[in-house]
């Protein structure tokens, strides 16, 4: 079974970080079991659930990091999946009831609970869920992690290139939680207006299109680092870096657009649930006047 | 809105102390001219074969600043220039420097070079340079570690095939721990300073 085993060994992490599997198995965990003690999602968010949570494991810990490792369009398309695709099919998923509902009694009351309370928690996320900061983090941490010099860093170093993917998907799914969050505005802490939706995702799209777009039109040697490293094949660095320049510039400006969508869907739904409500209470209303 | 009049300067200052440490850190705290890997890149490792044929490991070498790098003597361009660079820079340094340094030049193509043709072609170049290659585990292990790759592209009709590699030279201190990254782009001037700041460090 020669292909078996070749499946098995492109499945298999190019890297091993232990972090990543806790993380993503205990998410998985905790979701089926919430699942198995009666949370119905329906069809949909447990679909996106499970294909945001399997892209974030499958574009880290299978051979397709190896490739983000050497090519720089590859790379470009791992932090797409990690920052905007699969961050926001988690969101979508609205996975949290579900998380809790799988989280063990004791668990939840004595450490998430009490963590979640804590003053340094609670700061810390509503500065990262301030607007202005959120989108500045979302746009900004594209263009830190791609200053050339910092580029290179990271890519040369373990440890580095490990916090780089971190801060991308942590900060991706913070993003789009603040942007898609499923709650009506009004309803919550950091529940924003849809119109302050709508601005953010507008906002971060502009500085990824002019940096993109930048990279795309730079002249040859901008990221030095993939002509040191070599190559799992022989390509062109400049083919490399046009490529790379695309997948900056387009496919995270269409993320926006998908967000905008998804936040006026969301507008229209509560509308008419608003209107719904009113027209039950009119009569009522009406009677009184 | 009163935990951000209250707690946002102690964020702020947090904030700044770690893009300090996090410059500092980066930084180092030595000079070099090259591409400085301290921080970045573990000691030399290695378990190879030589260009006699025999088993050699990164122990071999300790003692001695190490330069390395990774290429395949079938290599059209950059490897031949890289050869005749480092011998250029070799022959820049005073006696004693040269004497503290090993050149080890990594094939990744071990399918075409075997030992024999590795000792004729670093031979060519200079003396201090040894042919090192391995299994495709140890090759791929070492190049791993060195967070490089490398690649074979299809082969022609007389069974010619090229083979994508990094380019970069790396510096080992003579107790083998990583210190600098040379590129094509780094100068003469920066790169001698370096090796004989490399060569230093070998007693």
């Amino acid at each position: 079974m020669p292909e078996f085993a070749e499946l098995l060994s492109a499945l298999m992490p190019y890297q091993w970080q232990p972090m990543v599997t806790l993380v993503c198995g205990a998410a998985l965990l905790l979701y089926l079991s919430g699942l198995a003690r009666g949370a119905a999602p329906g069809f949909w968010r447990n679909f996106a659930f499970f294909l945001g949570l399997g892209l974030m494991y499958g574009v880290t810990q299978t051979q397709f990091d190896y490739f983000s490792q050497y090519v720089f369009f590859i790379h470009r398309i791992q932090h797409l999946v990690l920052h905007h695709v699969a961050a926001m099919m988690l969101v979508l998923a609205n996975p949290l009831p579900v998380l809790a509902r799988g989280t063990p009694q004791p668990l939840r009351d004595n450490l998430l609970a009490p963590l979640w309370r804590s003053a340094p928690v609670r700061t810390g996320y509503a500065v990262l869920q301030q607007p202005a900061v959120a989108a500045f983090l979302f746009a900004g941490l594209v263009y830190f992690w791609l200053i050339p010099s910092i580029h290179f860093d990271a890519m040369l170093s373990g440890w580095l290139y490990s916090v780089m993917n971190w801060s991308m998907a942590l900060d991706g799914l913070l993003f789009w939680w603040l942007v898609l969050n499923p709650h009506a505005p009004g309803s919550g802490r950091h529940c924003l207006g849809y119109g302050m939706r709508c601005i953010l995702l507008a906002a971060v799209a502009f500085p990824q299109i002019i940096l993109g777009a930048y990279i795309f039109f730079y002249g040859t040697g901008i990221y030095e680092f993939y002509e040191v490293c070599g190559s799992p094949w022989p390509i062109d660095t400049d083919t490399d870096r046009v490529l790379g320049g695309l997948i900056t510039w387009i496919p995270p400006a269409m993320m926006s657009v998908v967000g905008l969508l998804v936040v006026l869907s969301q507008m229209f739904r509560q509308e008419k649930r608003e209107a719904e409500r009113l027209g039950q209470g009119a009569p009522a209303t009406g009677s009184t006047a | 809105m009163s935990f951000a009049e209250r707690r946002m300067p102690r964020w702020i200052v947090t904030l700044v102390l770690l893009s300090g440490l996090a410059v500092a850190g980066c930084g180092g705290g030595q000079d070099w001219q090259t591409k400085d890997i301290s921080q970045l890149m573990p000691e030399l490792q290695f378990t190879l074969t030589d260009e006699h044929g025999e088993e050699v490991t990164a122990d071999a070498y300790e003692g001695r600043a190490v330069l390395m790098f990774f290429g395949f003597t079938h290599c059209p361009d950059v490897c031949p220039a890289t050869m005749a660079r480092i011998a250029g820079w070799l022959g820049q340094l005073p006696e004693a420097d040269r004497e503290r340094i090993r050149v080890l030049f990594v094939s990744v193509d071990p399918d075409r070079d075997d030992p024999e043709r590795l000792r004729s072609y670093t031979a060519h170049f200079h003396e201090a340079i040894t042919g090192l290659t391995g299994t495709q585990e140890q090759l791929r292990r070492l190049s791993k570690r060195y967070r490089v790759t490398y690649g074979y592209g299809d082969k022609d009709g007389s069974g010619d095939y090229d083979v994508s590699h990094s380019a970069g030279i790396y510096g080992f201190a003579a107790d083998g721990e990583a210190r600098v990254l040379i590129r094509q782009s780094d100068d003469r001037e920066a790169v001698l300073d370096d090796l004989r700041r490399l060569a230093g460090t070998a007693g």
